[in-house]
């Protein structure tokens, strides 16, 4: 999440690059040829219906799911391509944020943040210390540093899987559905830190989620999957899509209509 | 002017109270780590009045400049010096203005209570847990005799299910525990008869010994790591995914529900099983002594017969009866009583096999207390 001072060239280039994706699980291909360009220091949303792939798409982009076909190409790199090592290595500039948190359950706030920087860094504790009050302070989480996941709300645990996220400054930050669950004034706030993070460190955002408000109000582009054709039928950003695409599946999901052929349909 | 102060990636100038701090080069974690202790350098001037940036020589930056940032901004409020963040990148300020200007106060370890009163706690705890044990025997109780008139919300299904878990499917385990049992019973029998020559009474040895003691005792002890730390681990994994939460909001009675098929099944089952031990235990043994003592088989039969009477099997079945309800219930509780975190469910699947490894040796020894006690 290192911010590049004067590098225009930097910026626009894509951070990543899809090309032809094909996944799934054994027995159950959720999607192919799927392809999309990630611009750096955007934030942008994988949309679709549910039981699309859209959590399966986040997972295969950060490395934790092998596609049976395609390339995502980091830093001039093909993830699919590279062995199990090296894809780790990788990894490790990434960042994700699961649905619900996926906080460690044994550890407080404060030792899920301060984990991977353990792991994988040579700091001493007290610069553990001085990051992970940093990260919990920048998600504005100044209470609650050492309870356990199970006392904390649904939004203090969002929280603290954001800075958990950030904890290694990552070049690319992955948030599965990170609004689900909370109230609107918390999804909101939620939205906000997000793009203030972006904002701040520079770093690009790659969403999954079905809250039509975040991805209306914080996202820069997007891809749209499609659970019947199993690809991708759309790209741009939410706004540019709930306004001018006529694709009536995508039409319907921006607006929040019923698609056209709903036998439920007035 | 003074000379500069310098430092890793940073140089200040103070001039008539104005401090310029020039940060140059990387700050990130990975080529510099952290400088923690600028702050403390550079506010040992005691004549400045001002901190200024230049950053025009600043490359890339991480965390590591946002926490040096953020320990200026704290020190320059408690000296009362004037912090102009003006000079810094966009970005920077952004991030800055994220951050509270005092760090939380630490969190204060909770104080260690005296002895007694952390022993009244525990005896508080533990009679709490008794009670609630106790509840949970008698609510048991109450609706398995409701069940037998058929009023209970069990559904037979679960019941079935629960009975081929805790009885068939155990069958391998338990045979091959008290085959072995029933062998090793025998050699260390064999070994000390012999010296006596009374090698014949190992037929009365093992028949005794596995009816009454080993066979339900081992089944038990199978049955506790096998089946009672699994209703702990269900029943804890169901109150972390909220399933009981929704059962009751359903107004669907817990114990109809959950206890009762599992207390039932392995209540049930385990007598058969045990039996079924015994009878395995006895042909390990035979064979041992047979193979080893050259005993006629049909002289330890015979012997056997005279030793073993229908007051040991039905103690025996007794004891497995009892076993099988002490395990099912105490894990059932245990699972109930969970916290909602994977940590909760390892935990709840460890206490469900060791208590009932100790509450069944427990149980076994009032057993045989009252048995002597009785001339049984």
């Amino acid at each position: 999440m290192s911010q590049a001072s004067g590098a225009p060239e930097a910026a626009a280039a894509p951070k990543l690059r899809v090309r032809g994706l094909a996944f799934g699980y054994p027995g159950l291909p959720l999607q192919h040829d799927v392809s999309f360009d990630v611009k750096s220091g955007s934030i942008f949303a994988i949309m679709g219906a549910s039981g699309s792939g859209k959590s399966t798409l986040l997972k295969a982009l950060a490395g934790l799911l092998l596609p049976s076909a395609g390339s995502i190409i980091f830093g001039g790199e093909d993830c699919c391509a590279m062995d199990a090592v090296r894809r780790e290595a990788i990894g490790r500039r990434f960042g994700v944020l699961f649905q619900g948190g996926a906080l460690w359950s044994s550890m407080t706030a404060a030792e899920n943040v301060a984990l991977p920087l353990q792991m994988f860094t040579d700091l001493d504790a007290a610069a553990i210390d001085a990051l992970v009050q940093l990260k919990l302070s920048l998600v504005g989480l100044d209470t609650g540093r050492a309870s356990m996941p199970s006392d904390l709300s649904g939004g203090m645990r969002q929280r603290v899987g954001l800075a958990r996220a950030l904890s290694l400054d990552p070049e690319i930050l992955f948030l599965d559905e990170p609004s689900a669950g909370l109230d609107p004034i918390s999804s909101r706030r939620f939205d906000d830190l997000v793009q203030e993070l972006r904002d701040g460190f520079g770093v690009t955002i790659i969403m999954v989620s079905h809250e039509l408000p975040s991805l209306l109000g914080i996202c820069d582009d997007g891809v749209f999957l499609d659970a019947e054709t199993k690809t991708a039928i759309a790209h741009g950003s939410p706004r540019v899509l709930r306004e001018t695409c006529t694709q009536p599946t995508v039409h319907a999901f921006m607006n929040r209509e019923r698609p056209p052929g709903d036998l439920d349909a007035p | 002017m003074a000379e500069p102060l310098t430092g890793r990636g940073w140089s200040a100038r103070v001039d008539r109270g104005a401090a310029m701090l020039s940060l140059i080069q990387d700050w990130t974690i990975g080529d510099s780590g952290l400088e923690l202790g600028v702050a403390a350098t550079l506010f040992d001037r005691p004549d400045i009045r001002s901190l200024r940036f230049d950053t025009r020589e600043l490359g890339r930056w991480d965390s590591s400049l946002l926490i040096f940032l953020a320990a200026m901004r704290r020190e320059s409020k408690l000296r009362n010096v004037e912090f102009d963040q003006t000079g810094l990148p966009l970005a920077a300020r952004q991030l800055l203005a994220l951050l509270p200007e005092q760090p939380p106060a630490p969190v204060a370890a909770s104080p260690r209570l005296p002895v007694v009163e952390r022993l009244g706690a525990w005896v508080i705890g533990r009679s709490t847990e008794l009670m609630a044990f106790t509840t949970l025997i008698g609510e048991t109780v109450l609706r398995t005799t409701a069940a037998l008139r058929g009023r209970a919300r069990m559904r037979l299904v679960d019941l079935f299910e629960r009975m081929q878990e805790a009885g068939i499917d155990a069958l391998p385990m338990v045979a091959l525990v008290n085959v072995l049992v029933g062998g090793i019973v025998a050699f260390v029998g064999a070994v000390q008869l012999r010296r006596f020559g009374a090698g014949i009474y190992i037929a009365n040895l093992i028949g005794v010994a596995e009816v009454r003691e080993m066979a339900p005792l081992m089944t038990a002890i199978v049955m506790s790591g096998r089946t009672g730390s699994a209703y702990a681990a269900e029943l804890a994994t169901m109150q972390g995914s909220e399933e009981i939460d929704a059962l009751r909001a359903f107004g669907i009675p817990i114990v109809d529900y959950l206890v009762l098929p599992r207390v039932s099944a392995l209540t049930t089952m385990m007598p058969a099983l045990s039996l079924y031990a015994a009878a395995l235990g006895i042909c390990g043994g035979f064979s041992v002594a047979v193979a080893m003592m050259n005993i006629a088989p049909a002289a330890f039969v015979a012997q056997m017969r005279s030793a073993v009477g229908l007051g040991e099997i039905f103690f025996g079945l007794a004891k497995a009866t009892a076993f099988g309800a002490w395990i099912a219930t105490s894990s059932c509780r245990i699972g109930l009583n969970a916290g909602r975190s994977a940590t909760d469910v390892g935990q709840a699947a460890t206490t469900g096999a060791v208590s009932g490894i100790v509450g069944v040796i427990a149980l076994d020894a009032v057993f045989d207390v009252c048995a002597n006690a009785l001339g049984l």
